[in-house]
Formats: structure tokens, C-alpha cells, sequence
């Protein structure tokens, strides 16, 4: 049973919090800025192969620094649910009448909007360092990806912040996580450069659809099939919603 | 019918039996206590008539409601203050509230009025709009007790309401329980370690110790397990002579000279007290200080588990009141 009042309550509180902690955007924009500053910059001029030269590299970085971004910011969501739980918050949200999965549904909708917040603020920025953004509609559109991809690594966080107690155990498990899936995704490279066996692993990551369908859709160069993208984030992101549920269901609160 | 009735209610750790087949019953409006020492299940108890727990086995019925079988319809009646803190303190007071009310599906206008009131109740009106992270300990504590009150409870469970408060917040905190508790019939159940506060607040009181309901009772009930009051004297002169002399009298159960002390066990110390100095000032002894007390909760609990519920401090005083004690409840 879906409560919309439970998610919106839950939403509000995140939003809240999120504008009222400046402190945290900018530290979760600087890791990515600086990567569209100086990778993007500095390898302005190389050539990849496989790559038409009339994209340009920093035109391929900046879909997949956008998904880096949805990443690493998804991914820390279920870091405030571990603060929540440490505060005894979670308690409180747990002994009121709201249906679980209405409370997972809430805790995804807040964090999966600060992460596509984050991921427009990059975009903005590399407008401002000479991206060409297609279309309104384009741009529209892919927000809906960022929506999926945030979906999917807000719900490995939040499987991981069920199993785990402590602040520390949760950032170490999760960089080890979040690190190989950044630099399988192809957001840095043509994935189609690695050898055969690492390109292998490749196809196993989600943020590989995640950035080839942004790519597709903001500078008109993909790998796969728009479509191909977009129903294999969709299927999963719909399966690690009923994961984290289930996950959440049967946690230890106390 | 009852608020809360609980049938053999049991839950395991694995091999460790945190909660033994306890059953009670509280009745609508009651202010119930479970008294004991840390650790002998009453936060068990609770989690599990709150519904974050389940019990290995025994049933339960909270404002109707049977446990395991209808938890939304609980949740909504019940109110909990949780040992730990359970606020967010990256909010303020007053957002804080929201939250919880609009978690219950309390309307907007409706909201508003009943934030506005469960303020008033614990004082804490004009430091709505502040920062949780900014308060006290008593003032996070009271805003707790207030995010309680707003979806109007029946039952209301506190679990260790004032442990780790001074005692002037303790006392305005007991207050604000009592007064809800009479003013809005609210049924509540407390846990506490703190003998005064069961004393103080509980209609009634369950003493438990090792997952066991070992006593149930009034405190007055409780406390007339007990066999008579205690006086403490201290003597300048013969303290054998008058030690016999008081000996004699029927209403003395007991005398325990130690030094220059002499303890005495007797029942109504009020009417007697003037024949013990008649006594002292025809044997020619002079009494230098008097001491007296009525028996506490903590005494009976003494009787009951064989042990204080706190750690003894190791000083003399102590373990001479400890050995009074023990005497008194022979």
C-alpha cells in the first residue's frame, strides 16, 4: 500500500535539510567539478579512437561526469538513513503507521532529487566551461535518465545502510562499490577501448547504460540502442526498489 | 476493557531469555510502572508491545488491537518516548512535530492547532522555530514527550522518561506526565530504574528483575510488605543500658548497636519517638542526633531481589543504611 502523504513528508524533510546544509552541496559538487575542470580541459585535444572527431572529448566527458555525480551522490544517500538510524530517528519513523515501502518510496524520491539537483548544477558548469546543450526537450528528457540512475545507487545504498550500523563500515563498503562502477562505466573513456575481458564486467554495470544513454540523448553518440539503455535501467531500477524494500522490511531497527 | 492486556508474553536472544512469560493487564487511564534494574527486559517489553519486535511467544492486546496480527491499527493509537533520543536534530522543534503529525495523516488546520497546544503543554512555545541541535537535554526530552502527544494517543509508553536529566528537569518532567495523564485520560506505561519516579508517578508498579514480573502492586501496596520504620541514634554514654532498655518495649522489633549508633527497627516511629528520649533521659543518656526513615521502593525491592538496584557506593554510611535495610525486611 502506497501512502503519497508518507513519500511527500519524507521528501519535504530531505529538501529541508538539503538547502538548509550548504555546506554539503558544494562538497559533493567539488569531487566532479574538478574532474570536468581539469580531465575535461586537459585532455580537450586527444583524440580517441572510435570517437568522431566532431564530438570532441570534453563534449564525451560531460554525460559521463553527470553520471558520476548521480553515482557518488545516490550512492552516500544511504549514508543519512545510517545518521538516522545512529540518531535514533529511524526508530520514530519505523513506529509510525506508514506502510515500509511508502517510507523506502519516500527516502528514494528525496535523495534521487538532490542527486539530479547535483547532476544539473554540473551540467550548468560545463556549459559555462563550452558544452553544447542540444535541445530543451533533450535536456528534459534526460532528466529522466538521471531519475533512473539515481534510483538504481540510492537502493544499493539503501540495502547496504539496512545490513550496516556504522558510519565508517558504510563509506569504506561503498567507495569499493561505487569506485570500479565509475571507472567501468565509460564515463571517462570509450569502454569499447578496454580489453576484452574488463569490457566484459563492463556490461554488468549499470552506470554503463546510465551514461551511453545520456550520451545519446545530449550529444547524439551512443553505443547501444536508446531504447536497449533505457529498459535495462528501467527493469532494474524497478527491481532494487523491491530489493531495498524487502531489505528494509526485515532490518533490525533497534 | 482493558488498555493493554498481556498473556505470557516471552522473547529469546538466541539462548538468553530477555522477557519470561510475563502477563499483566493496565487498565484505560492508568499510569503503569515497570521497575528495574538495567537490563532486566523492560525496554523488551516495550519494543514488543510497540511492535518493533516480535515476540518469540505470548499474546498481547494493545487498545484492542491483537499483537501480530493488526500493527498499523497499534501504531496508530499508540505514542512512544524512546530511551535513546529520536529526534532530528538537523530540524527545528516545530518541523520536527510536523513531520511527526503529518506521518499520522493529521489535516493541515488540525495540525497547526494541536502543534500549537502539545507546545504549550511542555513549555517549550517559544523555542519552536530553533534548531533541535540547540536545545538541552530536558528540552530535547520535552519536545519528545510532546511529538507523543499529537496524534492523541491512547497508550503512551515512556521508556526511561528522565534518565540522564538533573533533578529539576526530572521533577517538571514528571509533572508534565502527570498533568497529561489527568487531563487527557492518556493511559501510560513507563519503564524507569529510579525508584522515586515508579513511587512518585505509578498508580501501579510491576518490579521485574531477570525478564520476570516478581511483584505487581500499588506502592503503598508494595511498601506494606514491609515490617516498620527505621530510627538511627547516636549515643553520648551507656549505649548497653539503653540498648536493653528499649529492647523491653513491645513496639521495638529490633535493636542493632554499632559504636556509638544504635538502630532501631519499629512500627510507628511518629508516637514513639518522645518515649525513646523519656527513656534515654531516665537512664542518664544523652542522645546527640536522631535519624529516621519510612520505608522506600528501593527497600522492597531489596526484599525482593536480594539486591539494591543501583551499585552500592563503597562508603561506610552506605553499607551501614544497606545493613539496616536488610534488617528491616526480616
Amino acid at each position: 500500500m502506497i501512502q503519497a502523504r508518507v513519500i511527500y513528508v519524507l521528501w519535504r524533510r530531505e529538501m529541508i535539510k538539503y538547502f538548509r546544509v550548504r555546506s554539503r552541496i558544494a562538497g559533493a559538487i567539488g569531487m566532479p567539478a574538478f574532474m570536468l575542470i581539469f580531465q575535461g580541459m586537459g585532455f580537450r585535444k586527444v583524440e580517441f579512437p572510435g570517437l568522431p572527431a566532431s564530438i570532441g572529448y570534453f563534449q564525451y566527458l560531460v554525460p559521463g561526469i553527470i553520471g558520476m555525480t548521480l553515482l557518488f551522490t545516490a550512492a552516500y544517500a544511504g549514508m543519512s538513513v545510517i545518521m538516522d538510524k545512529q540518531f535514533g530517528f529511524l526508530k520514530e519513523v519505523m513506529v509510525t503507521p506508514a506502510s515500509r515501502i511508502s517510507i523506502v518510496l519516500g527516502m528514494i524520491s528525496g535523495s534521487a532529487t538532490t542527486s539530479i539537483i547535483q547532476a544539473l548544477i554540473i551540467m550548468l558548469m560545463s556549459v559555462l566551461l563550452g558544452f553544447r546543450l542540444p535541445l530543451i526537450h533533450a535536456v528534459l528528457f534526460s532528466i529522466v535518465i538521471m531519475a533512473l540512475i539515481s534510483m538504481i545507487f540510492i537502493n544499493i545504498g539503501l540495502i547496504l545502510s539496512s545490513l550496516l550500523k556504522d558510519f565508517h563500515g558504510f563509506s569504506t563498503v561503498i567507495n569499493f562499490i561505487a569506485f570500479p562502477l565509475f571507472l567501468l562505466s565509460g564515463a571517462l573513456f570509450p569502454v569499447s577501448n578496454l580489453p576484452a575481458p574488463i569490457r566484459i564486467l563492463s556490461y554488468f554495470d549499470p552506470l554503463t547504460y546510465g551514461v551511453d544513454a545520456l550520451r545519446g540523448i545530449l550529444i547524439g553518440h551512443c553505443e547501444f540502442s536508446i531504447v536497449l539503455n533505457i529498459s535495462i535501467l528501467l527493469t532494474l531500477s524497478i527491481l532494487m526498489v523491491c530489493a531495498s524494500s524487502y531489505f528494509f522490511q526485515r532490518a533490525e531497527i533497534i | 476493557m482493558s488498555a493493554i492486556i498481556v498473556k505470557e508474553l516471552t522473547k529469546k536472544f538466541g539462548e538468553f531469555t530477555a522477557v519470561d512469560s510475563v502477563s499483566f493487564s493496565v487498565e484505560p487511564g492508568e499510569l503503569f510502572g515497570l521497575l528495574g534494574p538495567n537490563g532486566a527486559g523492560k525496554t523488551t517489553i516495550i519494543n514488543m508491545l510497540t511492535t518493533l519486535l516480535l515476540p518469540t511467544s505470548g499474546e498481547a492486546e494493545i487498545a484492542g488491537y491483537g499483537l501480530g496480527r493488526d500493527p498499523d491499527s497499534i501504531r496508530t493509537n499508540i505514542g512512544i518516548i524512546f530511551q535513546d533520543p529520536s529526534l532530528d536534530i538537523g530540524l527545528t522543534g516545530r518541523e520536527n512535530l510536523e513531520f511527526h503529525a503529518m506521518m499520522y495523516n493529521i489535516r493541515s488546520n488540525e495540525r497547526k492547532k494541536r502543534i500549537q497546544e502539545v507546545f504549550d503543554v511542555v513549555g517549550l512555545t517559544d523555542k519552536a522555530e530553533i534548531l533541535v541541535e540547540n536545545y538541552s537535554g530536558g528540552m530535547k526530552r520535552r519536545l519528545e514527550i510532546a511529538r507523543g502527544l499529537i496524534h492523541y494517543p491512547k497508550v503512551l509508553f515512556l521508556d526511561e522518561p528522565t534518565l540522564g536529566l538533573d533533578a529539576q528537569t526530572r521533577r517538571s518532567i514528571w509533572e508534565y506526565i502527570r498533568n497529561l495523564n489527568r487531563n487527557y485520560g492518556t493511559c501510560v506505561i513507563l519503564t524507569t530504574h529510579y525508584m522515586e519516579e515508579a513511587d512518585f508517578l505509578c498508580d501501579r508498579i510491576a518490579i521485574i528483575d531477570h525478564g520476570k514480573i516478581i511483584a505487581l502492586d500499588t506502592p503503598s501496596g508494595l511498601k506494606s510488605r514491609l515490617l516498620g520504620d527505621c530510627v538511627s541514634l547516636t549515643i553520648e554514654g551507656r549505649i548497653d543500658l539503653i540498648a536493653t532498655a528499649l529492647g523491653e518495649k513491645e513496639w521495638v522489633r529490633e535493636v542493632i548497636p554499632d559504636g556509638k549508633t544504635l538502630d532501631l527497627i519499629l512500627s510507628d516511629y511518629e508516637k514513639n519517638i518522645p518515649e525513646i528520649f523519656q527513656t534515654a533521659s531516665n537512664l542518664g543518656v544523652r542522645i546527640s542526633s536522631i535519624n529516621f526513615s519510612k520505608p522506600s521502593l528501593e527497600d522492597v525491592f531489596i526484599r525482593l531481589t536480594g539486591s539494591t538496584i543501583r551499585e552500592q557506593e563503597g562508603s561506610r554510611k552506605s553499607v551501614r543504611q544497606e545493613r539496616m535495610r536488610r534488617r528491616m525486611l526480616r
